[in-house]
């Protein structure tokens, strides 16, 4: 009777939510919606967020005077000009994209898949391959701290993010995309309609996504990839015991005059940004890369290529534009072979006037490599997200 | 009277003179070493000048410890154990190491004794005698011989003094300072470099005076160097005496303000043994002055004799190095400022180009001055007075002299690297923590409000838990000790936690 009824109810009233509970969800599975968390509202690690809701890079580099614009000096020197003052939204956005394999034609590429975090933001491999696994020109470099350089492309041929990333995206051998077919794409996802109304919230509502708000999402996710916490960061910050005996005596012959690797691979960035031939060999069968020659159009820069930064060097093997040398060990040891040793017969390049003889001792590249893998720090690593906007699985899902 | 005998005549006298020997030796021979003076800093001694001072320039005391470093020691030792403000002295003896400091104001000074100086030998082995990149570093009384790379090596240390070393054969440079601001080099001594003795590059306010240079290829480059002063110097017979440049393919791409004034600029005819490859290595032998592709150059009041290609050179960067092309290098010498000099005898067995030119103008010798390439607004002073080729642009120059420039120094020194302990503790986080934690949320650590709810009025709680963490959390990972901040980077960071509102 009382009991009954009572009982009678509860029973009434879990039916009912639960019909309701399995409308709601029928409901939310017939549509193409894939739940997405909201962007952050919080900037990465090493910016900090002002008023304007912006992200401005905040690190121990900024104690030191800004003596030169190019960024370049010793120990205690302050780094160039970084790309920040983006908003957490578009930052966060641009992480989705970065990973999103929805950018190439054929869906199975992303920025990631060459750029991986697993990586050091690099993809291992001497050169990187395309859509159909098809084998590019040259290696992919690491993405940390890109924000700060003024030229992309190992030829330097870019000089913004969003200029560069134009090109593996719709490159025929890298994503192999089209303008047309990505903003088809991008503006079908729903997810992607409220990620960038969020993150660009000045456009109109029906407005649709444009290739410029996909560029700049992408570049703000690039510039907040940071990597200035290694061990020798923590010695250029004053902590003695950050270095080992052989990794002192390593920074001692890197910045030495007589192998004069910080000359061009000058800290803080360990890069000052210049182009530079070193005449290094090409792997097997392949012919000269003309490098810089050809964007430039300057028969004086045939075999050039932008100095690299060497930081998370340990973790972005094998080197050399082409991945010539698998070990640090061979990459130093091509310095003190000789200028011009590698140029092939019939080459006259103009090799930088740093390449020269230093007869460095084989116990000298050894400290060279210890002191080299001091430059690793990944504390900033980006977060690979879970689930994305287009449903597609990220490298790290599928592995 | 018994006669002594010579012999002992002779024994005697000579026991007497040691004697005398021994008591003189004691009383006044001794050096007494306890008397070294302190390095005073000067910064200024152009006794030439009429409002001369000796004047300590930045009026830096030697508040510090006084480090003493005898034969049988290391000098890196010494600097392992100083702190900033301390004064290194080095006793005389041979000393084959690699001194490195990366602390700043540390003063280096030896001492000699009986002519006898602390000497660091780089037995053509090791690589660099000193290399700093502290600010504030002060290196005098050194005799520096056989290194492979560098006598003196800085890397971006401002505020330095190099002064009174004896460098000989030190490999590629004598003294380099490298991205430093407000420097002087003065009263050393060197020979035997194979590229420049001293190398002023991508460094501003540097005053470079009194120094000897000689059997080097190039005695003196300011190179992408601004604001600098190369005054009473004595280059003799180097390949090139003294240079002012700009090298393409550098990361700063200017040089101007330079003054050359008052130097010896004597016979520089040494043959060129630079580096294959090196953009000395083109240099011809017998050039006494080259300005390549630097603006604002000042050439007054030097001796400029005896070199036998020319006495001054002015060439653009596409004559200079025409290998080299960089389209963010300005190539052109602009408003080159010849005021009097004295000069003769220069040009009397050109080579190379300058040969080759000057027999289209039916001479056999080289010119006193002589300029090539692009460039405008050059003047001279008194163009009748010289032998020149290539000055037909040459207009009267403006001013007379340089007098009132006494020196590029700074007034003060650059100041120390130093923020606020606010901005430092803000630093801090977001470079550091902010890998870990953030305010609202977790991350790999707990969020930071979470951390000010815990250690609330407690900054020292914040900063003895990241010296040495304790995993209190089992859902956590353990967090590395964060004991390389500084002991100042650590509170103030600890303060600016508790301190965040969101």
């Amino acid at each position: 009777m009382k009991k009954g009824r009572v009982i009678l109810k509860v029973i009434m009233s879990l039916t009912i939510l639960g019909v309701l509970a399995l409308v709601f969800f029928s409901w939310q599975k017939s549509t193409a919606y894939y739940p997405v968390p909201l962007l952050s509202s919080t900037c990465p690690p090493g910016f900090k967020l002002n008023a304007n809701n912006e992200c401005i890079a905040r690190n121990l580099y900024n104690q030191y005077d800004i003596t030169n614009k190019a960024g370049v000096g010793g120990l205690k020197s302050a780094l160039p000009e970084v790309r920040d003052g983006f908003s957490p939204q578009e930052i966060d956005l641009g992480r989705y994209l970065f990973f999103d394999p929805a950018l190439s034609a054929d869906q199975t590429i992303s920025c990631a898949t060459c750029h991986d975090p697993n990586k050091g933001l690099g993809d291992g491999l001497p050169v990187s391959k395309g859509v159909d696994g098809h084998n590019l020109k040259r290696g992919a470099p690491s993405l940390y701290n890109v924000g700060y350089l003024k030229r992309l492309f190992w030829d330097g041929r870019a000089s913004t993010l969003e200029e560069q990333m134009l090109e593996p995206l719709f490159s025929k051998e890298e994503m192999g995309n089209t303008p047309e077919n990505l903003l088809k794409t991008i503006n079908a996802i729903e997810n992607y309609q409220k990620l960038f109304a969020e993150a660009f919230p000045k456009r109109q509502r029906d407005e649709l996504i444009d290739l410029n708000e996909i560029t700049r999402a992408i570049a703000a996710f690039q510039s907040s990839l940071l990597s200035f916490n290694s061990k020798y960061d923590q010695y250029a910050h004053g902590y003695d015991k950050a270095l080992n005996k052989h990794e002192i005596e390593g920074l001692n012959v890197f910045r030495s005059f007589v192998a004069r690797c910080a000359e061009c691979h000058t800290p803080p960035l360990f890069t000052n940004q210049q182009f530079a031939v070193i005449g290094t060999p090409e792997p097997d069968g392949l012919p000269l890369d003309p490098g810089a020659e050809i964007p430039f159009k300057d028969n004086s820069l045939r075999g050039a290529f932008k100095v690299p930064s060497l930081r998370n060097i340990a973790k972005t093997a094998p080197y050399m534009h082409s991945g010539r040398f698998k070990t640090l060990r061979e990459t130093v040891q091509f310095y003190t072979d000789g200028r011009g040793h590698a140029v092939p017969e019939g080459e006259n390049l103009l090799i930088h006037w740093h390449i020269w003889e230093p007869n460095l001792t084989d116990y000298e590249l050894d400290r060279l490599v210890d002191f080299l893998k001091t430059l690793t720090d990944e504390s900033f690593r980006p977060i690979v997200p879970d689930i994305l906007p287009s449903g597609l699985l990220t490298s790290k899902s599928s592995t | 009277m018994k006669k002594k005998s010579p012999l002992l005549k002779i024994v005697g006298s000579i026991v007497l003179l040691g004697i005398g020997v021994f008591l003189g030796k004691s009383f006044f021979g001794q050096k007494n070493v306890e008397t070294v003076p302190i390095p005073s800093t000067m910064k200024y001694r152009n006794i030439g000048l009429t409002n001369d001072t000796t004047q300590v320039a930045s009026n830096q005391e030697f508040t510090g410890k006084i480090i003493e470093v005898k034969k049988g020691s290391s000098i890196q030792n010494a600097v392992k154990e100083a702190n900033p403000g301390d004064l290194i002295r080095v006793y005389p003896g041979t000393y084959s190491e690699n001194v490195y400091i990366d602390k700043d104001n540390i003063s280096l000074q030896g001492v000699v004794i009986n002519g006898e100086w602390p000497t660091l030998d780089g037995k053509k082995k090791i690589n660099d005698a000193f290399l700093y990149s502290g600010n504030g570093i002060l290196i005098e009384n050194f005799k520096i011989i056989n290194y492979k790379g560098n006598g003196v090596m800085g890397q971006a240390g401002n505020n330095f003094i190099i002064r009174n070393n004896w460098i000989i054969d030190t490999g590629v440079y004598g003294i380099f300072p490298q991205y430093g601001k407000n420097g002087l080099i003065e009263h050393n001594v060197l020979s035997k470099i194979a590229d420049a003795a001293i190398y002023v590059g991508m460094c501003d306010n540097v005053d470079v005076l009194h120094n000897e240079v000689f059997d080097n290829v190039a005695g003196k480059e300011i190179e992408n160097s601004r604001h600098c002063l190369v005054e009473n110097n004595y280059a003799h017979n180097n390949t090139g005496g003294l240079l002012a440049f700009v090298t393409p393919g550098l990361p700063i791409k200017t040089t101007f303000d330079v003054i050359l004034r008052n130097n010896f600029v004597v016979n520089n005819n040494h043959e060129n043994f630079g580096a294959p490859g090196s953009t000395v290595a083109g240099i011809p032998a017998g050039t006494g002055i080259l300005i390549m592709a630097a603006d604002d150059v000042v050439v007054e009041n030097n001796i400029i004799t005896g070199n036998n290609n020319t006495g001054i050179t002015i060439v653009d960067l596409a004559t200079g190095a025409p290998k080299a092309n960089d389209p963010n290098s300005e190539g052109n010498p602009d408003r080159v400022v010849i005021l009097d000099n004295i000069m003769f005898n220069n040009g009397n067995a050109p080579t190379g180009e300058i040969k080759a030119i000057m027999l289209t103008q039916m001479d056999t010798k080289g010119p006193d001055i002589f300029a090539y390439g692009g460039g405008s607004g050059s003047t001279i002073r008194d163009k009748n007075r010289y032998r020149t080729f290539g000055l037909d642009n040459y207009g009267p120059s403006q001013i007379t002299d340089t007098k009132d420039l006494r020196t590029f120094l700074m007034p003060n020194p650059v100041p120390p690297r130093s923020v606020s302990k606010e901005e430092l503790g803000e630093l801090t986080y977001y470079g550091v923590c902010a890998g870990c934690h953030a305010f609202g949320n977790r991350l790999i650590g707990p969020p930071t409000e979470i951390i000010q709810a815990i250690h609330k009025d407690n900054p020292q709680g914040i900063v003895d838990y990241i010296t040495a963490p304790k995993n209190l959390r089992k859902d956590y990972p353990e967090m590395p000790p964060q004991d390389y901040l500084s002991d100042e980077a650590k509170m103030a960071v600890a303060v600016y936690i508790l301190a965040m509102k969101d």
